[in-house]
């Protein structure tokens, strides 16, 4: 269990430290000389190389690499180009939004997609089954974009039931403020319902047609009790790693669904910063939600370690 | 070795080959597939206007029957439009598609041939890029270079690499062990010659069922970029950007500005994926 563990965090660490590289020599692409780029075409080049010295761009790469990740590690994040104030004071609020959408999405999509797969599982190559099956693997496969604006069209605007502006009034209390999610959020559940549902559909034929489930009818247990009991459980635990696996997708889908629903989080934050070339902003961004990325999924692993005991047993794959 | 893979050759070949023709899911998908590969070849002469066309006197006309569409802001006919606008999505996607199977190819079949510390080192590299969430960094990498059709395909085929080097690289642990590699080496035929040569035409199905899939994954990720305005650039009437000039309209009730473009897609996407699905099954078989 700990060499497991021991594993999985130093993955995590190698995964962080590689995406810091790609993001800081992005970021060395971007500006070409930057003192150059800050005096205009016109300035003095000793003037030029001293505020390069000054904002330490002269240094060896490495150097400056130390230089960016070390403030940022201790939660300074750098000076956004665009509104001239520290990066931190705007992604923290955004991602603490984002995280609250994506809660919205989890909460309705995970007991959705476990629905669907336990239904489809026990309906079995009938014509329901072939429904949820192909119904949530089209939905996944389109862009958020692509089923947020057939969302928006049915809802919003012919049935006029929900807005189409996440933006909630000020002042609203949380069942308000839902109203306002549900449309988002349903975006992203129609993006992740299909591969929960699979999984649990597939897990949940492997356990039904397992040796325990055999003995467990008939011993003569009621059928509810036996899926209850027996087969639920064995079959969710592999769908708790889709779960944890599907992370990485719900925050990439959080760019475009913010954007579409002009949500003030951590996605349109982005979005604006690449339309401004604020790269700092930037930055910063993408590190947040590798970092986040990063923890969510060491969570689950961590959860489906502690769920299944056979992973405990042996010193991990 | 050769003659016993020409006898057993066609017999697989045709076996897959009957699955796929009464695989349901394998000729809807490919219809439809086919059917934008033609718009985006001829769409051009086959459409009743220019896609580019501005007709300010008929801006946001609903769907009628000169445009069975409608018409967006300017007049532009959105029939035209979403026929043609399959033109540089295929052109992109299927490009970057290429350069990841390629990149991957190659990336694979070095790690998974010659192992040892390069090996380890390489693969959780691949790892680690592939627990990135890919979208976020393309995006900022598309930042970085500047937008252009040629960024997007460099950054795309780049961030796909490692997910198609991750299994040609297994497929090449397997293939690496059979006689017909010791063979080789025992006829000292040099390591690049016994790679692509030798293994590579033996795990041709796995890299092409890994193609098509990310082929699918390549459209969705272009798209999206074209939709937050990094992808293809105006004037192209490529589907995202088009939704992505509209969508601040629909709460006016222009809904065919958006409708069209966003079932063009989805039916691009769902065909793809319905095909490579289909080819997986059928080469597992």
């Amino acid at each position: 269990m700990n060499r497991f563990l021991a594993r999985r965090f130093a993955f995590s660490l190698v995964t962080l430290f590689v995406l810091s590289l790609i993001v800081f020599f992005l970021g060395q692409i971007l500006p070409g000389n930057v003192g150059r780029t800050i005096l205009g075409p016109l300035a003095d080049q000793q003037a030029v190389d001293a505020l390069n010295h000054q904002l330490g761009v002269d240094r060896p790469l490495l150097v400056q690499y130390g230089a960016w990740i070390w403030p940022f590690l201790q939660g300074d994040m750098g000076q956004s180009y665009i509104y001239r104030s520290p990066v931190a004071a705007f992604v923290v609020p955004a991602l603490g939004h984002s995280l609250k959408l994506a809660a919205v999405g989890f909460l309705l999509v995970v007991p959705l997609g476990i629905l669907g797969g336990v239904v489809a599982a026990l309906k079995v190559n009938r014509p329901l089954d072939r429904v949820i099956s192909l119904g949530g693997l089209s939905a996944t496969v389109l862009p958020e974009f692509v089923s947020g604006i057939v969302l928006i069209l049915i809802f919003g605007i012919w049935l006029r039931w929900l807005p189409i502006d996440a933006a909630w009034p000020d002042g609203a209390g949380p069942l308000i403020q839902l109203y306002y999610l549900v449309l988002p959020a349903m975006t992203l559940v129609l993006g992740l319902f299909g591969y929960i549902a699979r999984m649990a559909r597939a897990g949940m034929i492997e356990a039904l047609d397992s040796d325990y489930t055999r003995t467990a009818v008939l011993k003569g247990l009621p059928w509810r009790l036996v899926i209850w009991r027996h087969v639920l459980r064995n079959a969710l635990l592999p769908t708790i790693t889709v779960i944890a696996s599907q992370t990485g997708y719900l925050i990439g889908g959080l760019l475009v669904v913010e954007t579409l629903f002009r949500y003030q989080g951590i996605g349109s934050l982005i979005f604006n910063a690449a339309k401004a070339k604020d790269f700092p902003m930037l930055q910063a961004c993408v590190l947040i939600i590798g970092i986040t990325y990063a923890v969510a999924t060491l969570l689950a692993d961590l959860l489906y370690s502690f769920l299944n005991p056979r992973i405990q047993m042996g010193d991990g794959q | 070795m050769t003659g016993f893979a020409a006898a057993a050759a066609p017999s697989r070949r045709q076996e897959v080959f009957t699955a796929l023709s009464r695989s349901g899911a394998f000729l809807t998908g490919l219809t439809i597939v086919l059917f934008w590969v033609v718009c985006a070849l001829f769409g051009r002469d086959l459409v009743p206007y220019d896609p580019l066309g501005e007709d300010i006197l008929n801006a946001l006309g609903q769907p009628s029957a000169e445009h069975w569409f409608g018409t967006d802001q300017i007049g532009r006919d959105i029939f035209s439009r979403v026929i043609v606008g399959s033109r540089d999505i295929l052109t992109v996607a299927p490009l970057a598609t290429i350069l990841a199977t390629v990149v991957g190819t190659v990336l694979g079949l070095l790690t998974g041939y010659f192992r040892g510390i390069i090996d380890d080192i390489a693969s959780r590299l691949i790892e680690a890029t592939m627990a990135i969430p890919g979208v976020i960094v393309s995006l900022l990498a598309i930042v970085a270079l500047g937008t252009s059709e040629t960024t997007v395909i460099i950054v795309i085929g780049l961030s796909f690499g490692p997910g198609i080097a991750r299994t040609v690289r297994s497929a090449v642990l397997s293939e690496r062990e059979l006689d017909y590699v010791a063979a080789a080496k025992l006829r000292h035929e040099n390591s690049a010659h016994i790679m692509f040569v030798e293994i590579l035409p033996n795990i041709l199905p796995p890299i092409l069922v890994e193609s098509t899939v990310r082929l699918g994954y390549a459209i969705f990720a272009v798209a999206t970029l074209s939709f937050i305005g990094f992808g293809l650039q105006p004037p192209s009437p490529d589907w995202g950007l088009s939704i992505s000039n509209n969508y601040s309209m629909i709460s006016g009730g222009y809904w065919w500005t958006v409708l069209f473009d966003a079932l063009a897609i989805a039916t691009l996407v769902v065909g793809i994926n319905l095909t490579a699905d289909a080819l997986q099954e059928a080469l597992d078989g």
